[in-house]
């Protein structure tokens, strides 16, 4: 991706508060002194067998990214590839009101989309949000001293590989299927209140590239407190098995120079390359509004040059 | 047992998943997975080794191979035949009456070694009658009761049915079984010492 990206020659624009030269979940661009919008765009294969449930994870993915930047979701439109001759409509109605049922829970209007024939399913959203100019959490602001924390558990790629291979048992297919259905505004809102430095959503690039991506943009290292990772303990049982998602080990070969392991993973190191269907926000705070954040602290931001510290 | 497993070209879990069926499908044997990228090989290893499995991978061809083996707690044994016991005993060949060229000394040899045979540390696990040896386990045999003692250990007897042939003797076998040439070279090749006398 870094290739084709690196090939285009791309206007420089001062209202661009946050473009593709930082890596960063969305663009940012300022209006007025007061406002500005954020845009994004995501879109999945299906994760659970289910197409309503599909499609209200494959939209809580896509607004995930205009909390991350602690914006709230204005306007959505469908993206949607769809096997005409091999599925029903009817397939493609339920995945539509699923991701509806999140645009309206996030506040935000469905303006239209657009579908086309593809041998493989995908859906998602292209998103519009607004935020305040002064007010966008980037991923660049972790200090050290921050303390660390993460609102959703780890393994949801593992599970989703289990779901897959039809070896995830249901009530756990439905608890994990909730937890990527969750929306990430709530804890968007709380770390806004608490003075915020950085934000970033944990999605395919797993935690520790997305952790990567705060670190180097920041200029900091993560200390990531491998006791204190929330994983969701059936994936424990399906990582062993080898029902570990191909993403997590491309990921681990792209990003494991960045990690300095001080302590050993064992079996906790695919969970850190694991990639996130709709995951939770990584989120900096300064250490003194940081007490009793209701969400998992998983370490902390100290002096570096851009790592991940594994302790 | 062997089976060949290929998940070349397919994506995750169906490596793991093909593996898992393939296992289940055997009580014991050896299982070769064909994968050809790094996270399905390593899946499918993780997944036979939760298995109690053990697993070795080896690169052939820009493919992985995953010989999987299941059950057998040793190596492949490499011969055909029967697995050896660590503890058998020797097998002893006797291919004469008596021991030894003197005929009278010979006959009261051959008695009192097959008699002591049954105190010996290490029991034998075969005695294999041949020529005028198989005079010893038939009726009128000075020997009888003492191969008798030693059958009743577990010390397999054996006669060479030829021999019994030739010398008139079948139906008048009093201890342990007839057996084949066959037989007699596979018992012969296949032990771990074999005795002359």
């Amino acid at each position: 991706m870094a290739r084709a990206l690196g090939s285009l020659d791309l206007p420089h624009d001062p209202r661009l508060l946050v473009g593709l030269t930082t890596g960063d979940d969305a663009g940012v661009y300022k209006i007025r002194e007061d406002l500005a919008l954020i845009q994004t765009i995501d879109f999945i294969t299906p994760v659970v067998d289910d197409p309503f449930f599909f499609g209200q994870i494959a939209a809580a993915n896509a607004l995930s990214d205009v909390y991350a930047m602690g914006g709230d979701p204005l306007m959505a439109m469908n993206v949607v590839c769809f096997p005409a001759c091999k599925l029903d409509m009817g397939v493609l109605g339920e995945i539509l009101k699923g991701g509806l049922s999140k645009v309206k829970e996030a506040g935000a209007v469905l303006v239209g989309g657009h579908s086309v024939d593809d041998l493989e399913l995908k859906y998602g959203l292209s998103v519009t949000g607004v935020v305040h100019p002064e007010k966008v959490v980037t991923n660049a602001g972790a200090r050290p001293e921050d303390l660390l924390f993460l609102t959703k558990p780890l393994g949801l790629g593992v599970v989703a590989t289990a779901i897959k291979g039809g070896l995830a048992e249901p009530p756990v297919a439905e608890k994990v299927g909730k937890i990527m259905a969750t929306l990430n505004r709530d804890s968007s809102r709380e770390m806004l209140k608490r003075g915020v430095h950085a934000c970033t959503d944990v999605t395919g690039f797993g935690l520790v590239g997305h952790g990567l991506e705060m670190a180097r943009a920041s200029g900091v290292t993560l200390e990531i407190e491998l006791d204190m990772l929330p994983i969701i303990k059936e994936a424990l049982e399906y990582a062993a098995m080898g029902l570990i998602p191909a993403g997590a080990y491309d990921n681990q070969e792209c990003y494991r120079e960045g990690v300095d392991y001080a302590r050993e993973p064992g079996d906790l190191e695919m969970f850190l390359y694991d990639p996130q269907t709709s995951g939770g926000l990584l989120i900096a705070l300064p250490p003194d509004t940081a007490r009793d954040f209701p969400w998992p602290c998983i370490g902390r931001v100290v002096e570096g040059e851009g790592r991940i510290r594994l302790v | 047992m062997k089976k060949v497993v290929d998940a070349r070209g397919l994506a995750c879990p169906q490596p793991v998943l093909m593996t898992k069926e393939a296992l289940e499908s055997i009580e014991e044997g050896v299982i070769t997975v064909l994968v050809d990228n790094m996270a399905s090989r390593e899946n499918v290893k993780r997944f036979a080794q939760r298995m109690g499995c053990t697993v070795d991978v080896s690169e052939r061809d820009g493919a992985f191979e995953l010989k999987i083996v299941k059950g057998f707690t040793c190596e492949l044994p490499q011969y055909q035949g029967e697995p050896e016991k660590a503890e058998e005993g020797p097998v002893i060949l006797i291919t004469s009456d008596k021991l030894g060229e003197e005929e009278e000394l010979g006959h009261l040899l051959m008695k009192g070694f097959i008699s002591t045979l049954k105190e010996a540390t290490r029991k034998p696990s075969k005695l294999l009658f041949m020529n005028t040896g198989v005079y010893l386990t038939v009726e009128g045999s000075p020997v009888l009761e003492a191969l008798r003692e030693l059958e009743a250990k577990g010390v397999e007897i054996y006669s060479c049915g030829t021999c019994l042939d030739y010398f008139n003797l079948k139906d008048k076998l009093a201890v342990g079984h007839i057996t084949n040439m066959y037989d007699t070279v596979e018992g012969l090749t296949g032990a771990r010492l074999v005795v002359r006398v």
